[in-house]
């Protein structure tokens, strides 16, 4: 009696019988709240007469998109409009991206000014910008800027190529004429040509410890090699330049306002984290390292080349990344100025037609999620990547 | 000697305000360029700005045929106060909002003052009866008549989402941590995927989801009010990256704190209460405040599903025929008004992290 009690406790009471345990217990509510959510679903899509699947991407959409990248009409399917709608969304994010990088690095680097004013500036803009909702500054933007500004005829202009009016904004187009491709071919070989002489360049600093000017001679052969080409060939390409006829500008290439707007406020505000982060990465260079650089003779520029900017990279990189993906998840919030992203087209108009919530909200959510997942699958890669040997 | 002595000559001075100037400004010609140019920037920028905020604008009349001078229209926000500080609340009720604050300020000033006494039963009071006393006060019962949460609007909606977030969220995102870091397999795997679910999707397309997709989880005859569904979204959002930062905390714990907690016989529940979580959760305040300023600018993002909080109402006013074309001071104003809570937050963070910094 006594030992089959004291088995009876050891069972009950052992780390690993009741670690089974509660795992059943939590397998069993989550399980039980996913019937729980299905059954209900079922009968209420049943009741409204929905039916599941993804039947409803091979229908004709029957609306129309402000703006597209690809072959689009009325016509088109829902899955044609989910493709438009997820280009516009990466649209606007690659071209946040690049000017939120150029805008974050120059403002972090800015606050470290020995500058006190310039120093100050960068500060001003990073404390006001991060603490306003993006929100806000997209409708700032758009509904206080873009949409204030003059019609076509007294559009703002710059050397009469680039124009700027509540239509939106007018850039020249490149036109390339015939045998404009072989300047591409050489451009490529070129490249190709640089590559080698970095890798050459390397390996011979490792092996004789000489340094040789490699980015300044590819820079040279890229650019030399590219004006002698185009000037061989007679100058192939070149610009088409919007021009005004009747109310609104023909030719070059329209950005239309609610992208000019959206993009503006996403590299304003998310380059006002970037700042932070360039700035963290770069303070946490420790000074020891710039002395020593300079203790071993290193001139500033290359003390900078060589020693702080390699190892402030490696800090940098990864929150820099997830600054990228804030951006692009950020840019979501283009549906409530109307720019036809992935959220507005597929999972405002789409929806509101065919009703389908749960299919489209779950192909818009794996969008996103698999644009995180990607990213820090990269990230994770990187990191073991710029791993010092014999550090934690 | 003497001669190289000359040849340094005598060292710059540093001291007082010449001193100061040369070294910041004026150190070089490449700083001095950059000096200029930025005073240049201040120069353009500035004088306008105040100009129009301020030395301009007119503050003075009740419509917009008295805003005569160039610059802002603050009689706009003036006429408009009542919407846009408490939405469509009825007229008469408004006390109820007010009384509310009144406790809340209260309350804060009581915790923000050092050294009194009873801190503790203060925030207890914050936390558990202090939204009973909310929910009761704004929605009405016990008398008070109801008012519906479709009148809700304004800077309140804005506290309420913002509030009602952050302290149902960080609950959660604790308990999602510890799933997460638990040694139990089934648990940790789910609490990672909700997370990363949560984190990898924009904030608006799960207020679609709680806008379009709840409503088609629930039961027949359940139908949940539109703000209700808005606030579950927000909370698991915020839970979610709550989760992540507290996680941060306790990865950073020392194992030794845990194998000290274990040897004198503390249970799971008891080792993280008493001594894990409030050595981890005082190390990354910093974090979780910056959550908390993150999730007051989202709650902006409402108005997407039909909510009007402080920036929907003030988007609504500037359609009002009455005053169309003021967008501008709207703008402005609720800028300002979010900068304020925000830098107040983060100012806030940083002297709580110099005062609980123990010198480790």
């Amino acid at each position: 009696m006594e030992t089959e009690r004291s088995k009876l406790g050891s069972f009950l009471f052992n780390r690993s019988v009741q670690g089974v345990f509660y795992q059943l217990i939590t397998l069993g509510l989550v399980a039980l709240g996913i019937y729980y959510i299905v059954t209900n679903t079922a009968r209420n899509m049943l009741e409204r007469g929905l039916a599941s699947g993804f039947h409803f991407l091979g229908v004709e959409s029957q609306f129309d998109i402000g703006m597209t990248l690809i072959e689009y009409s009325p016509t088109s399917t829902y899955f044609d409009s989910f493709i438009v709608g997820l280009l516009n969304t990466l649209l606007v994010a690659g071209i946040g991206i690049l000017f939120a990088t150029i805008i974050g690095f120059t403002v972090g680097i800015m606050r470290l000014s020995s500058n006190w004013l310039i120093a100050k500036i960068a500060e001003a803009y990073v404390e006001i910008l991060r603490n306003i909702p993006l929100l806000l500054q997209i409708f700032f933007w758009y509904f206080a800027v873009l949409r204030a500004l003059p019609k076509p005829k007294q559009s703002l202009e710059i050397y009469d190529s680039f124009f700027l009016n509540n239509r939106g904004l007018f850039i020249p187009d490149t036109v390339f004429g015939e045998g404009s491709s072989i300047i591409f071919y050489l451009l490529w070989l070129t490249i190709i040509i640089s590559i080698g002489i970095f890798i050459w360049a390397k390996r011979r600093q490792n092996r004789t410890g000489e340094r040789f000017p490699a980015f300044y001679v590819s820079t040279a052969l890229i650019l030399g090699t590219f004006f002698i080409s185009l000037a061989a060939t007679g100058f192939p390409v070149s610009f088409e330049y919007p021009e005004l006829k009747g109310f609104n500008f023909k030719g070059g290439i329209k950005l239309i306002p609610e992208l000019v707007a959206l993009t503006f406020a996403l590299a304003m505000y998310t380059a006002s984290f970037i700042a932070e982060v360039v700035r963290g990465g770069i303070m946490a260079v420790s000074k020891g390292q710039t002395e020593a650089a300079k203790s071993v003779g290193l001139k500033q520029n290359l003390i900078l080349r060589l020693i702080i900017i390699p190892q402030a990279l490696r800090v940098i990189v990864p929150p820099l990344t997830n600054q990228y993906l804030n951006l692009t998840k950020n840019s979501s919030l283009a549906a409530a100025i109307a720019y036809p992203d992935l959220v507005l087209v597929f999972a405002g108009t789409a929806l509101m037609q065919t009703g389908q919530a749960i299919e489209i909200i779950g192909m818009v959510m794996g969008v996103y999620l698999f644009l995180s997942l990607f990213t820090s699958l990269i990230m994770n890669l990187f990191n073991r990547f710029m791993k010092v040997d014999g550090e934690r | 000697m003497s001669t190289t002595n000359k040849e340094i000559g005598p060292p710059v001075i540093e001291l007082g305000a010449m001193g100061w100037l040369r070294k910041n400004l004026f150190s070089n010609w490449y700083n001095s360029s950059l000096t200029i140019f930025g005073l240049y920037l201040l120069y353009i920028l500035i004088p306008p700005l105040v100009n129009w905020i301020f030395l301009d604008a007119n503050f003075v009349g009740s419509t917009r045929d008295d805003c005569t001078s160039e610059g802002a229209c603050w009689i706009f926000i003036q006429q408009n106060i009542k919407l846009i500080f408490y939405g469509l609340y009825p007229t008469e009720e408004l006390w109820r909002i007010n009384f509310v604050y009144l406790i809340l300020f209260i309350s804060g000033v009581y915790l923000l003052i050092p050294n009194l006494k009873h801190k503790g039963w203060v925030g207890a009071f914050l936390l558990i009866i202090f939204p009973i006393i909310c929910v009761i006060m704004l929605s009405g019962g016990l008398g008070l008549e109801a008012v519906e949460t479709r009148l809700w609007g304004g800077l309140f909606l804005t506290l309420v989402i913002a509030g009602v977030g952050i302290v149902l969220s960080l609950p959660i995102g604790v308990m999602l941590a510890l799933g997460r870091r638990s040694k139990l397999p089934v648990v940790s795997i789910l609490c990672t995927i909700f997370i990363e679910i949560w984190r990898g999707v924009p904030l608006i397309t799960v207020l679609f989801m709680a806008s379009n997709m709840f409503p088609l989880f629930m039961p027949e005859g359940v139908n949940f009010d539109k703000l209700i569904r808005a606030l579950i979204g927000v909370m698991f959002f915020s839970a979610a990256y709550l989760a992540e930062v507290v996680r941060g905390g306790l990865q950073a714990m020392p194992k030794g704190q845990y194998e000290a907690s274990q040897a004198v016989g503390l249970t799971y529940w008891r080792m993280m209460a008493l001594v894990i979580l409030p050595q981890s959760l005082k190390m990354v305040i910093p974090a979780i405040i910056g959550s908390f300023i993150a999730i007051f600018k989202d709650t902006t993002l409402v108005l997407v599903i039909g909510l009007f909080d402080f920036l929907g109402i003030i988007q609504f006013v500037g359609t009002n025929p009455d005053w169309l074309g003021f967008s501008h001071e709207g703008y402005v104003f609720a800028a300002a008004v979010f900068w304020v809570f925000c830098y107040a937050m983060s100012w806030y963070s940083q002297r709580l992290e110099k005062k609980l910094d123990t010198g480790r």
